[in-house]
């Protein structure tokens, strides 16, 4: 494959295998193959765009803060509230605390963020990237001796998978906040005596474990949005169709991903 | 009046052919370019225009046949060596292609700090007043692309070639969507060009007052193949059905417009 050239279009077109959906599908995973393949390659090769790459972690990190606040927030606070009457019959409402932390740092916190990441992020990557290639701006970028590819995805990829693991441990924080004052309002927990019984329940693998899953959130959202947008067609249908398409796969390989790597975790813990 | 052109090959073109799934849009094409001069390539819509001066400048890949420019066969060379082509060629887009999220001066600043990194800040900003001055503009340097008219977002999209200094300037349909004075100054604006960077130029075009104005040669795509290069009298005086068609629309059509 000469470089510069679009992989995904030089493909040569074939006779159909099984059917014209079926050949589609496994072309198309075969494509992101290609395209994951060209990203780790040129992740590694110099020149390094940093200072785009610091540009994204900007765009994609903090201008999500505001609306990841507000939903690690909500989010332990209902957890909380929703799980008070249950522990409530038994007399157990002071396991909240622990019973809330392992919720919010092993599930809830990698969960809602790589799912608000992925209608956030990356929908904008696939309009971004699906009306950069409809309007030729790529194209120009390409012919201006810029290399579209490394300039536009690897950035993009790197930030998301390098700050989703960053927005993930402030959701867990900013969650843990949430269900502290749900607690404290019902039942006057100190802040120490809420925290300490929280983390006694929370091990370096839970953290650690969230983490990884974010970067593999990360990765796919970034993958999925960037991919969608870099091969958009079809005129401004096509990068509406772009960012959707982006936004439903990522989320669904998020759920895939979820419970590959909690067997893996269960498995060694 | 365009100068004439001397004899240095630029870009030469041997039994080049494409096609996307079952239709060939180029069928053996084959033509040489000489340095300093402007060759005009009328044709319908769909007939390959577009398709031939992306393969020129490597965005797309040919089937068969060979593209030479300033030496070098295009689909032989490796990513550093065809980034190092590029930046000789200019590539004025049909709709412009100017970076939505820039503003002009970023637009035009994007090419030069990316490709001549040892620039100095002040270099740039020469380089950008420089450039604009010449297609007229110098009063958009801090306006978006979307506050731009037509005509303004194509002479930017023909500065931010420009700054590179290139040795080949391709135009794809630089008139196109445009109200006839404006096609006038960006007809007048590629002889200025040509002129005062020395460019040889392909002018893909629908557009005979532009393709008159703008070339030495005029050549016509029918059917995958070039008619053989001619001055816009020989092309004009053409018996092809298919060429007078194309000229007794395009009189018709200015007869309307003026």
């Amino acid at each position: 494959m000469k470089p510069g050239m679009n992989e995904v279009e030089n493909i040569p077109e074939k006779k159909l295998l099984i059917s014209k959906k079926v050949d589609a599908f496994f072309l198309s995973i075969y494509n992101v193959y290609i395209f994951i393949k060209r990203f780790f390659r040129q992740a590694f090769s110099p020149p390094f765009e940093f200072k785009e790459i610091i540009n994204q972690c900007y765009e994609v990190g903090y201008r999500s803060l505001p609306l990841i606040s507000l939903t690690g927030f909500i989010t332990g606070l209902v957890f909380t509230k929703q799980s008070r009457p249950s522990l409530a019959e038994f007399g157990a409402t002071s396991w909240l605390p622990s019973l809330i932390s392992i919720a919010v740092i092993r599930a809830l916190a990698p969960l809602v963020t790589a799912l608000i990441a992925a209608g956030k992020v990356g929908s904008n990557m696939g309009a971004e990237l699906g009306s950069m290639k409809v309007t030729e701006q790529i194209d120009a970028m390409e012919v201006s001796g810029t290399n579209p590819f490394k300039f536009l995805v690897v950035t993009r990829v790197l930030a998301i998978t390098f700050m989703l693991p960053v927005l993930v441990i402030y959701t867990g924080l900013i969650g843990m906040l949430g269900a502290y004052l749900n607690i404290h309002q019902n039942e006057l927990t100190s802040f120490t005596a809420f925290f300490n019984s929280a983390f006694k329940t929370i091990s370096f693998l839970d953290i650690i474990s969230s983490v990884v899953k974010a970067t593999f959130y990360g990765f796919t959202i970034g993958i999925a949005g960037c991919y969608q947008g870099y091969y958009a067609k079809n005129g401004t249908q096509g990068v509406g169709r772009s960012a959707n398409t982006a936004v439903v796969i990522s989320m669904f390989m998020i759920f895939v991903e979820e419970m590959v790597i909690v067997q893996f975790v269960n498995a060694i813990r | 009046m365009i100068p004439a052109a001397n004899k240095e090959t630029v870009i030469s073109i041997k039994g080049l052919k494409k096609s996307f799934d079952n239709l060939t849009v180029l069928n053996g094409i084959d033509i040489d370019i000489l340095k300093g001069e402007n060759i005009a390539v009328l044709g319908r819509s769909g007939s390959g225009k577009s398709v031939l001066i992306k393969i020129i400048s490597g965005l797309l890949k040919q089937d068969s046949g060979t593209v030479t420019v300033l030496g070098q066969e295009v689909d032989k060379l490796n990513e550093k060596a065809l980034q190092e082509l590029r930046m000789k060629i200019g590539f004025s887009f049909q709709n412009s292609a100017l970076y939505d999220s820039m503003s002009v001066k970023g637009n035009l600043a994007f090419p030069l700090v990316r490709n001549k990194r040892n620039l100095t800040s002040k270099q740039v900003n020469e380089a950008i007043e420089s450039v604009l001055n010449d297609v007229g503009l110098s009063q958009t340097i801090n306006q978006m692309p979307s506050e731009l008219s037509g005509g303004q977002r194509k002479r930017i999209g023909i500065a931010r070639t420009l700054i590179l200094k290139p040795e080949i300037m391709l135009y794809d349909e630089p008139t196109a969507g445009l109200d006839p004075i404006t096609c006038i100054e960006i007809n007048n604006l590629i002889v200025k060009v040509q002129q005062q960077y020395n460019t040889s130029s392909i002018i893909i075009t629908h557009d005979l007052t532009c393709a008159k104005t703008t070339a030495n040669k005029l050549t016509m795509i029918l059917d995958g193949k070039f008619l053989t290069p001619g001055s816009f009298e020989e092309i004009f005086n053409s018996e092809d059905a298919a060429v007078r068609a194309f000229y007794d629309y395009n009189f018709i059509n200015n007869k309307l417009q003026s």
